[in-house]
């Protein structure tokens, strides 16, 4: 889906630095690329910088440091209101007092356009987001879907260069939301607009996005499309925040080349050296849970190790099994319900195998952060 | 064994209490310093000769008129005596509200016989109302900031004379008066040319020349105030106030008693009141000649009795020599201003109107 | 338990279903007027009887037709334009009223009464009152002129039957400077006695510009206080409720202190030169004093609802203008200023309300040009005791409330209204 890279990008966060106290950073030395026409994703827990990064980018913060760069040109010192940037905000912020066509009308008359231009305009924007007809309706008496699909249809309307999009989604349920995130999709798609979308949900990131960031502690951990970053985690809390995974404590043994031999309480690891140290270094390793095989076929695999059914949780599609195995009393393994399977009983002890590419053999940072 | 000690003195003291003050007298008056020469002159001496007595003051006298009226609506009268200017003691005396006094009867004769009708004399302006003292709206002016002294009523009219503000008590009552008076009417004449619609023209003609001069004041304190701040040059003002702003507090003003505003105060008993014969044996005791004299030795006013006049000594804590500063002393009283009561009866509702419309025209 | 019709809806133990949710439902009306009984007295005792009280007085006029009641049943058949005195029967009537009058002081109160409409009614009958109890015999007409000559006065007699009836129109017609005249019409009032009206148009004359400079400075603090961290606003909260920790009378006097001739801010005036010593500003006892003092009062009225309002504008709202290519100025007027239109109009019309009945403080700062309509209330509440015309006034400025109300609600909507 991504765009071939332009020489210049359409915005650029240059050495970017943010401070609301003058003592601690909210977001350091952020260098980020985002390309014309693109959807990017910026993905984080609470207070990881990604908001403050979009109220940047909209010029309702300042960088204490640092340049924003749109279209090649910077923007630190452009008022909000001439940076052409449409927004989407958490509770819509839609004006209460004014009806969905005056709400779609109001970019569109400060910037003083022809009467019959605003008309057409926003008939073609209330056609956009299929709510013909709802012009001359207040927000209030809009449900919260509809509310939404006009604050996008508001955000879109003046044809802004870039559009922000500030967790648009976080007030719906999920259903809904599920339905929204294509909608959302579906009008990139044939606009063609650069969207930069902020969100805590993995799920929205994974389902909407060209390219996700995932912020935590002021800093960008990991930029790359979803597949990237569900298949290739590069650092721990990337591999903990996107999707699940188990975590296995170990000391690299050995490297050689790109793998690595692991030894972790009770037995030794083939696994993927992605970000780990050299020898005699702690690492953790990052396993997801739908990779591993129970009862894999003799030399399939290079860890094949025996564990015990703790508990079964059947999920229709796949039962989702906890073990013991090498010293973890968490470990999830989602068995396909496939027929190929015999059934599992808790306490039993079965054989489980993974090969060493899916294990990958991930840094050992000095404060593990929260699994989310 | 200490609580029961306090238990016991408690119990004697509540059984003191009841035995010394069988009867609350709720004496209605105008607080501050007048009432106090009141609780020196007639409530304390009568307390202390009558222990079952016991006089409580409320302050409320400038409301009287009203809240009288609304006790007798409820057909719940508190009050049991009340210090009324004469004027309003008639209203009360139309409206059923007060008791009329048989003078001769209830009120103590002077010592030398005269009864008590005859003592009191002119004083005697209605069946109900027992007068106390008469006192005076006058002039007071800063010795500092005007240059040639007011000697006249005229003056006060004078702007040339007397430039700047001028404070003068917001009612018709006395202004009218005074503006005939200041443009040369003369006083035997000042009632019947006010009857009439000429009469009241010229008045306000004359006011018109001080209004934009003028701070009206309302209540009692305020013009002393006014003087004391340099707000205002001459005011008119209560002359027992304007004692105490010269005597008192040292205020750098004096007096002026041209066609001083002459008018009187005293008490009215409600009718209905719960305790009307002890109140009448207190009025028989604080209306004496004795009392009326010791009355003026904690306040500039000028007993009501003739026989008292005499009687009147030394400021009570200053020491002044009190006779000089009364109303009816003889260098003050050269030219005196007595309130019409009746034809105020009559006329005042239409004169306020009148003068409230004349001042709202800005 | 009644027969139960078949396809009745039944509970568990056969009762009709219909009467135990009748049942249900009035236990639990019987519990809601029970929690709301004992206001409802209290409204009833403390408010809704006054006002009717009130109203009420301001017509109510028994007191000639039941003192006088001889008289009046006698002047029956008198017709006032006739152009002659009433007969004998009428004045024997009168003598007799007069005596049993006497008896229980009731005559010198019809006198009070009937000078409000025509002055020297009070003298008339105080001095009748004396003397009547001497007449004893024929001719009653004679003898009565001869008491007091207005007695044969064409108008006092018009005025007595006039006012005989149990209820009168006589205290509105003052209240709006109109009058009756001697033959029964209603006239203006006389050019130099007209005072209400005016009284009325400077009072809410007064309060509109009141309410508009309390919402002049209260608009940009509320502001402050709605976007500023908790911490400070709470303190600039307090400031601005500090008012109304402190006593009435205590402020109103500052203000005097401050704002008199000899006062601080002119002192400071000629003192910087900014005005010469013979200038100095007339700040009080004037319409200035009572706009200055009455806005300072009021203010809270104004800040509270304001606030509140203000407080639930999400930031984002502004931000979104700015987004969609608003300059700040526009955002602010477009976008913010309406949605606090239900503060405004709550806070305006609280200020306004309360402005147009205030009482204390132009009474102690206003003069002769800063004196509102209450303050002639309360004259005739305390002073001269017309009450009929107190309630009058009191009457017409609660209809001015009401229609200011029904004003507000046509414009912007009572449901609209957030006191906070």
């Amino acid at each position: 889906m991504s765009a071939p890279a332009p020489r210049e990008a359409f915005v650029r966060f240059a050495d970017v630095q943010k401070s609301y106290d003058g003592e601690t950073l909210v977001v350091k030395n952020l260098d980020l690329e985002i390309d014309r026409g693109e959807f990017l994703t910026m993905l984080g827990p609470s207070g990881s910088g990604k908001t403050t990064c979009l109220m940047m980018l909209a010029g309702f913060e300042t960088a204490t440091y640092g340049d924003i760069f749109l279209d090649g040109r910077s923007i630190n010192n452009v008022a909000p209101h001439r940076r052409d940037i449409g927004m989407v905000f958490q509770n819509y912020a839609l004006f209460p007092h004014m009806t969905v066509h005056e709400n779609l009308a109001f970019p569109l008359e400060v910037r003083k356009l022809g009467k019959a231009e605003v008309e057409e305009r926003v008939a073609r924007a209330l056609d956009m987001v299929e709510l013909t007809g709802f012009g001359s309706r207040r927000p209030a008496q809009l449900s919260g879907g509809q509310q939404q699909r006009v604050a996008v249809a508001r955000a879109l309307v003046f044809e802004p260069k870039l559009v922000l999009m500030d967790e648009p989604l976080g007030a719906l349920d999920k259903q809904l939301r599920e339905q929204m995130q294509f909608e959302i999709r579906h009008i990139h798609e044939r606009l063609g607009v650069t969207v930069v979308y902020v969100t805590h949900d993995q799920g929205e990131a994974l389902t909407m996005s060209d390219r996700i960031a995932v912020f935590n502690d002021g800093v960008i951990q990991q930029i790359s499309t979803p597949e990237g970053l569900y298949e290739r985690p590069e650092n721990v809390f990337v591999a903990q925040f996107i999707g699940e995974n188990n975590r296995l404590l170990g000391t690299v043994a050995e490297r050689n080349g790109d793998l690595c031999s692991v030894t972790v309480e009770g037995g030794l690891v083939q696994a993927l050296a992605v970000s780990c140290g050299g020898r005699g270094e702690a690492t953790i390793l990052s396993l997801r849970p739908e990779r591993v095989t129970v009862a894999p076929e003799a030399g399939s695999c290079p860890n094949v190790f025996d564990a015990v059914v703790e508990e079964l949780i059947y999920l229709g599609d796949h039962v989702r099994s906890r073990l013991r195995l090498l010293g973890d009393e968490e470990f999830i393994v989602k068995v396909p319900n496939s027929g190929m399977h015999r059934p599992m009983h808790v306490g039993e002890t079965v054989q489980v195998g993974w090969s060493a590419e899916d294990c990958r053999a991930l840094d050992s940072p000095p404060s593990f952060p929260a699994a989310n | 064994m200490q609580g029961k000690t306090i238990a016991i003195g408690l119990a004697a003291a509540l059984a003191a209490g009841a035995a010394h003050a069988q009867t609350k007298l709720v004496v209605v008056s105008w607080g501050g310093a007048y009432s106090a020469s009141q609780q020196k002159a007639y409530h304390d001496p009568y307390m202390a000769m009558n222990p079952e007595i016991e006089i409580l003051n409320d302050d409320s006298a400038s409301e009287g008129l009203s809240k009288l009226r609304a006790m007798a609506e409820a057909n719940n009268v508190t009050w049991d005596l009340v210090d009324m200017i004469a004027s309003d003691a008639i209203t009360a005396c139309d409206e059923g509200l007060v008791l009329e006094i048989d003078f001769d009867n209830a009120l103590a004769s002077a010592p030398d016989g005269t009864s008590a009708s005859e003592d009191f004399g002119d004083m005697i302006v209605s069946e109900c109302f027992i007068p106390q003292i008469v006192y005076s709206t006058t002039f007071g002016y800063r010795t500092d900031l005007v240059k040639t002294p007011p000697t006249t009523i005229a003056d006060v009219f004078d702007l040339e004379k007397i430039p700047g503000k001028r404070g003068l008590e917001k009612k018709p009552l006395a202004n009218i008066e005074w503006a005939l008076l200041a443009d040369g009417v003369a006083l035997e004449d000042v009632y019947d040319m006010l009857s009439t619609r000429e009469g009241i023209d010229r008045a306000y003609a004359k006011l018109d020349t001080i209004k934009s001069e003028v701070v009206w004041w309302a209540k009692g304190a305020v013009p002393v105030q006014l003087l004391a701040d340099g707000e205002v040059v001459i005011a008119s003002a209560y002359n027992g106030r304007l004692f105490s702003g010269i005597e008192e507090e040292k205020q750098p003003i004096a007096m002026m008693w041209d066609w001083q505003w002459f008018d009187l105060d005293g008490w009215v008993v409600p009718k209905g009141g719960k305790n009307t014969d002890a109140v009448m044996k207190f009025l028989r005791f604080a209306t004496d000649t004795q009392r009326l004299a010791d009355q003026a030795k904690y306040i500039s006013y000028g007993p009501a009795r003739m026989s008292s006049a005499p009687l009147v000594g030394k400021h009570a804590t200053l020491g002044i020599e009190m006779g000089p500063h009364m109303p009816t002393a003889p260098a003050n009283s050269k030219s005196m201003l007595p309130n019409n009561i009746e034809w105020w009866a009559d006329y005042g509702d239409e004169m306020n109107e009148r003068f409230n419309a004349w001042l709202a025209k800005g | 338990m009644a027969a139960i019709a078949p396809g009745q809806l039944t509970t568990a133990d056969g009762t009709p279903l219909k009467v135990s949710f009748a049942r249900a439902l009035r236990r639990s009306r019987l519990k809601a007027l029970g929690l709301v009984l004992p206001l409802f007295a209290f409204l009833l005792i403390t408010f809704l009887v006054p006002i009717g009280d009130m109203l009420f007085r301001s017509v109510e006029n028994q007191l000639v037709g039941r003192v006088l009641h001889r008289t009046v049943a006698a002047l029956a058949d008198w017709d006032p334009a006739s152009g002659e005195l009433p007969g004998e029967p009428v004045f024997e009537a009168l003598v007799a009223d007069f005596v049993e009058g006497r008896e229980n002081r009731t005559t010198g109160r019809v006198g009070v009464r009937l000078n409000y409409e025509l002055g020297g009614m009070s003298s008339l009958f105080r001095k009748t009152g004396r003397r009547a109890k001497r007449i004893r015999e024929a001719p009653y007409r004679a003898a009565m002129i001869a008491i007091d000559e207005r007695w044969g006065n064409l108008d006092v007699w018009r005025l007595v039957k006039r006012e005989s009836d149990a209820y009168t129109a006589s205290y509105y017609l003052a209240a709006v400077d109109l009058r009756f005249t001697a033959e029964g019409s209603i006239a203006r009032q006389e050019e130099e006695r007209q005072i209400y009206l005016r009284l009325f148009g400077r009072t809410l004359w007064l309060s509109l510009i009141i309410t508009t400079l309390c919402l002049l400075l209260g608009y940009p603090i509320s502001y402050l206080m709605a976007t500023l961290p908790v911490r400070t606003s709470n303190l600039l909260m307090i400031m601005v409720l500090l008012p109304f920790w402190t006593s009435l009378l205590v402020r109103t006097t500052c203000w005097i202190a401050l704002l008199q001739q000899q006062g601080v801010i002119n002192d400071l005036l000629v003192w910087t030169g900014l005005i010469g010593e013979d200038n100095r500003l007339s700040m009080i006892h004037n319409r200035t004093g009572t706009i200055i003092a009455m806005t300072h009062i009021l203010l809270p009225f104004m800040v509270l609802p304001l606030y509140s309002v203000m407080k639930t504008i999400p930031p984002s709202y502004m931000r979104a203008a700015r987004s969609l290519g608003a300059n700040p100025f526009t955002a602010f007027v477009r976008v913010y200023m309406p949605n606090t239109a239900a503060g405004v109009g709550a806070g305006s019309i609280l200020v306004f309300i309360i402005a147009i009945g205030y009482y204390i403080t132009p009474a102690l700062v206003g003069g002769t040009s800063g004196t509102l309509i209450s303050n002639f209330i309360a004259h005739h509440m305390q002073v001269s005791l017309n009450w009929g015309l107190a309630a009058a006034l009191g009457a017409l400025l609660l209809a001015a409330v009401l229609a200011l109300y029904v004003l507000y609600d046509k414009l912007v909507g009572i449901d609209n209204m957030r006191l906070g």
